[in-house]
């Protein structure tokens, strides 16, 4: 693509999009809240915006107005002024501005998966921006897509469009969907959290494949996401967003060296978090022990094959591996919810039963598990007091003001005002409040032994942090033993003791942390080790180069 | 060209002018093109047709009023939450509960409501009104007011019962189908495919013929017919319940299926169970009514709208409509539970969001 990059010099100093004096206000019940007070937002051809903050800063509510778009129950207030290559959107008429998305203005989503309609072929969706504003035939148009999927570095670029979005991988959809924004060669593309529901080794793939297609076409783009480490790769300059406002803005590289303000140092600060590791004790009997399990679902092939590894009373495990490793598939093994086609868990040297409903009261109490998502964890039609209350009632049979001085204690602990919180309902809770009551509700048990299962993935860093130093603290208080599930190698270098790497099914590589960190590695774990973003914006560049991924060389010439 | 004719143009054109000036364009545009249908409607039909516009739109003022009164009534008298649910109601949903609340008294107090005893013959034979009687009489002479009243009572609260205990079964067995799983729910589901493939009027009066017709034998029998719908919604609700991550840690806790089904599962799927209650509680209103009209259901003295039609059904070719107003109740009671069920669905589905 050397035609558009000739031009390109020319063109990267002329103002494509100018958001002046934002102001968003949103509904809710009966009066108007503003959501966004007052950003600025200057963005030239061919340059690349990262927007970052934590959830409910407002960064996808301002990629949306990008579009001139407020959503459902949200408006944009009067004064507010969108100026897209000229045009006013917030006075322009609906048909106006919808001529402009998809043609001019395209939106990457972040779940590919949900955002592709299942019942047609990616193909077909992908043509259908380039048919509705007559850019160019339906034959063309498929040419075009197959090219798009090449330079995308797509598995078998000329077929893989024929198929159904359920017959395509994450990641894949995600470069798809990417080729699908481009398919009408827009002066700019939101892209909102594109890789924040894949896994490290995955997100390199499409961080590669957005950043060379946006290079290669000079589009410019604003890129949203929470990962630092993800912005530095791929923006020009950066936007940091709290609470509706802005905080600051600077180039990358000067916005990593030296943040001005206190918010941003603290958002560069997140991944400092680390404790001392422990050692195993000496001779003794393991709280938990996994051996040799093998677990199938109906029907279907391995998923676990001669699974061993052992959890020691106090000690943080850490289960790191790609989706469709088999983390979790272990941890419904040890919970009794899969029963194991051969092997056993042994719980402080005594064998558990293999289904949870043959363990008894106490087996079952020693043992608790905390959900990645707290949305689906907690049953949003039940007071917080009755779910914490609950297990605590269930097992101690505590009752009247002893179970509720217990929940009191149990909210203290995870560092919410009991007065406030005892009478709401999930929904009511912030993402990272919702977590704490999901451990709590766990502690209510009061078990020996808790699983996390992507506890911190779906939170913000800072909110994740939290969470993290939480559990460090109840670890010590309460001396619980984790089994934390993660694919996140940032959560293993903070909390863990031990760490167990999976691999399709089986155990590749397990030992404690400093080992495990320290190489010679196995290459699996050599894989995910280098695949988490760091801090460097030329991390990725310098990470390509040395995996050699194909096609590096021509984007690189562009 | 009456008065009545040149008051209902000047006023319909003022208020189009009124509304285009303070530039309520749906308002305007809604006059203003009843304005031009009336031109072509009274040359045709005459001040007549007119008349009967008015008398229409004045109705429906009417309704709209008592509706919007009813639902500030609600608001204020209801507690905080459910208050604020009920701001959100369309008129529509008003004027339905409004309709429910005026049957419900009907029926409730139906021996001090009604002038006359339900079976008691007064008058000759389809006498018309008078200021004793306000609807005339029926075919034996008995004032048609006071059955319609007690109709309120036997068939709405035959049809409550018959509803009622279709929804027990039909959701007790979908909430336990949907937590066992496994050969209970396949076992239920065949079942349910079983009765569903008997005819349901078939079924009905098959048992009625066989067992008689007693109150106790309809309410079995609609139960029955009903209860393989309910079935299935439950299972489909409650199976997307079973699945979340609240359901496992509790089952992971070791509760029983009882508290699963009571406290996790319900809450979380009443909103379309009850929508569907009302739906349900049409079509049992329908099919009980059906059954009274050929002769099977609630048997006479008794009071019932769907007797009281095909008794009255010969009038209907002397030009009266006094059989038809038994089964405008049935009407106008269908569409008032139908409006407060389209709210509720609208409530607990995505649709709100646009």
């Amino acid at each position: 693509m050397t035609d558009t990059s000739a031009i390109a010099p020319g063109l990267k100093k002329q103002v494509l999009l100018e958001i002046k004096d934002l102001k968003i206000e949103g509904y809710t019940g009966e009066t108007w809240v503003p959501i966004i007070k007052g950003v600025d937002l200057t963005l030239h051809r061919g340059e690349v915006m990262g927007l970052i903050g934590e959830s409910g800063a407002g960064k996808s509510t301002i990629g949306a107005a990008a579009m001139g778009y407020a959503r459902d129950g949200t408006r944009i207030v009067e004064g507010s002024s969108i100026e897209f290559d000229g045009i006013e959107l917030t006075t322009s008429t609906e048909a106006d501005k919808r001529a402009l998305r998809g043609s001019r203005i395209a939106y990457v989503a972040q779940s590919a998966a949900a955002s592709f309609n299942p019942a047609h072929k990616l193909i077909d969706q992908h043509t259908e921006a380039p048919l509705q504003y007559r850019i160019q035939k339906r034959v063309e148009a498929q040419e075009d897509a197959i090219q798009l999927y090449e330079r995308l570095r797509l598995p078998n670029p000329e077929e893989i469009g024929f198929r159904y979005p359920h017959q395509v991988s994450g990641g894949q959809l995600q470069r798809a969907m990417t080729a699908m924004a481009m398919s009408c060669r827009p002066d700019l593309i939101i892209f909102d959290e594109p890789t924040t529901a894949l896994d490290v080794t995955t997100q390199i793939e499409v961080l590669a494949a957005i950043r060379d297609i946006v290079d290669q076409f000079n589009t410019a783009a604003i890129y949203i996401t929470h990962d630092l480490a993800v912005v530095a790769q791929m923006a020009d300059t950066i936007k940091v967003l709290l609470k509706g406002e802005e905080v600051e803005e600077a180039p990358t590289e000067e916005m990593l060296k030296s943040p001005k303000e206190d918010y941003t140092k603290s958002l560069w600060a997140v991944r400092s978090f680390e404790r001392p590791q422990k050692e195993r004790p000496k001779n003794a009997t393991p709280l938990i022990s996994v051996q040799n399990v093998d677990a199938s679902y109906t029907g279907g092939a391995k998923v676990l094959d001669d699974v061993s590894f052992d959890i020691h009373e106090g000690m943080t495990v850490a289960v790191v591996g790609e989706s469709g490793s088999g983390k979790s598939t272990t941890a419904r093994v040890i919970t009794g919810l899969l029963p194991p086609s051969n092997g056993q868990v042994l719980f402080k040297g005594e064998p558990l039963p293999p289904k949870y409903t043959d363990r008894t009261k106490d087996q079952l109490r020693q043992a608790q598990m905390i959900y990645q998502m707290a949305d689906t964890a907690l049953n949003p039609k039940v007071r917080i007091s009755e779910i914490i209350g609950r297990p605590a009632q269930f097992y101690s049979g505590l009752k009247g003001t002893a179970l509720k001085s217990r929940v009191d204690e149990l909210l203290d602990l995870i560092e919410l005002e009991p007065s406030k919180y005892y009478d709401r309902f999930p929904p009511e809770l912030s993402g990272g409040q919702k977590q704490r009551i999901g451990i709590a509700r766990a502690l209510a048990a009061e078990p020996s032994f808790i699983i996390c299962d992507e506890v911190t993935s779906a939170l913000d860093q800072l909110v994740a942090e939290g969470i993290l130093k939480l559990l460090d603290r109840l670890q010590k208080e309460l001396n619980l033993a984790y089994m934390f599930i993660t694919h996140d190698l940032a959560t293993v270098r903070a909390i863990a003791d031990e760490v167990v790497v999976m691999q399709h099914g089986k155990v590749v590589e397990q030992g404690p942390k400093t080992e495990m960190f320290t190489p010679p590695h196995h290459p699996y774990t050599d894989l995910l080790l280098s695949s988490v973003p760091e801090m460097d914006p030329n991390w990725l560049t310098t990470l390509l180069e040395e995996r050699g991924v194909d096609n590096v060389g021509e984007s690189a010439n562009v | 060209m009456g008065l009545f004719v040149i008051l209902y143009f000047a006023f319909l054109i003022i208020a189009s002018c009124l509304a285009a000036f303070y530039e309520k364009r749906g308002v305007f545009m809604m006059l203003f093109s009843l304005t031009l249908v009336s031109f072509i409607l009274g040359i045709v039909g005459g001040a007549g047709a007119l008349r009967f516009i008015a008398i229409a739109a004045a109705v429906l003022a009417f309704a709209a009023g008592i509706s919007y009164a009813f639902k500030e009534f609600l608001v204020i008298i209801a507690p905080r939450n459910t208050s604020k649910e009920l701001k959100t109601a369309p008129l529509t949903a008003a004027f339905g509960m409004f309709v429910i609340f005026t049957y419900a008294i009907a029926g409730i107090f139906a021996p001090w409501i009604a002038p006359h005893g339900e079976s008691e013959v007064i008058s000759s034979a389809f006498a018309p009104a008078d200021a004793n009687m306000l609807l005339g009489a029926d075919q034996l002479g008995r004032d048609m007011f006071s059955r319609i009243i007690y109709g309120a009572r036997n068939t709405v609260g035959l049809a409550l019962l018959a509803t009622l205990a279709a929804f027990l079964m039909g959701a007790l067995a979908g909430l336990l189908a949907a937590v066992k799983g496994g050969w209970f729910d396949q076992f239920m589901g065949r079942f349910a495919d079983v009765i569903m493939s008997i005819p349901s009027l078939i079924f009905a009066l098959l048992m009625l013929s066989i067992f008689g017709p007693q109150i106790g034998v309809i309410i079995v029998a609609v139960a029955i017919i009903y209860a393989p719908r309910v079935f299935r919604l439950t299972r489909a609700v409650a199976g997307n319940v079973v699945v979340m991550d609240y359901i496992e840690a509790a089952k992971l806790r070791g509760e029983g299926d009882w508290y699963l089904i009571r406290k996790e599962i319900l809450p979380n799927s009443t909103a379309p169970l009850v929508a569907e209650f009302g739906l349900e509680f049409c079509f049992v209103f329908l099919l009980v009514a059906g059954l009274s009209f050929l002769g099977l259901g609630i048997q006479p003295p008794t009071a019932d709208w769907g007797s009281m039609v095909r008794e009255n059904a010969t009038l209907i070719s002397f030009g009266d409509i006094t059989p038809l107003i038994p089964a405008a109740a049935i009407a106008l009671l269908t569409v008032a539970v139908n409006f407060v069920v389209d709210w509720m669905l609208w409530r607990s589905s995505g649709l709100k969001e646009q």
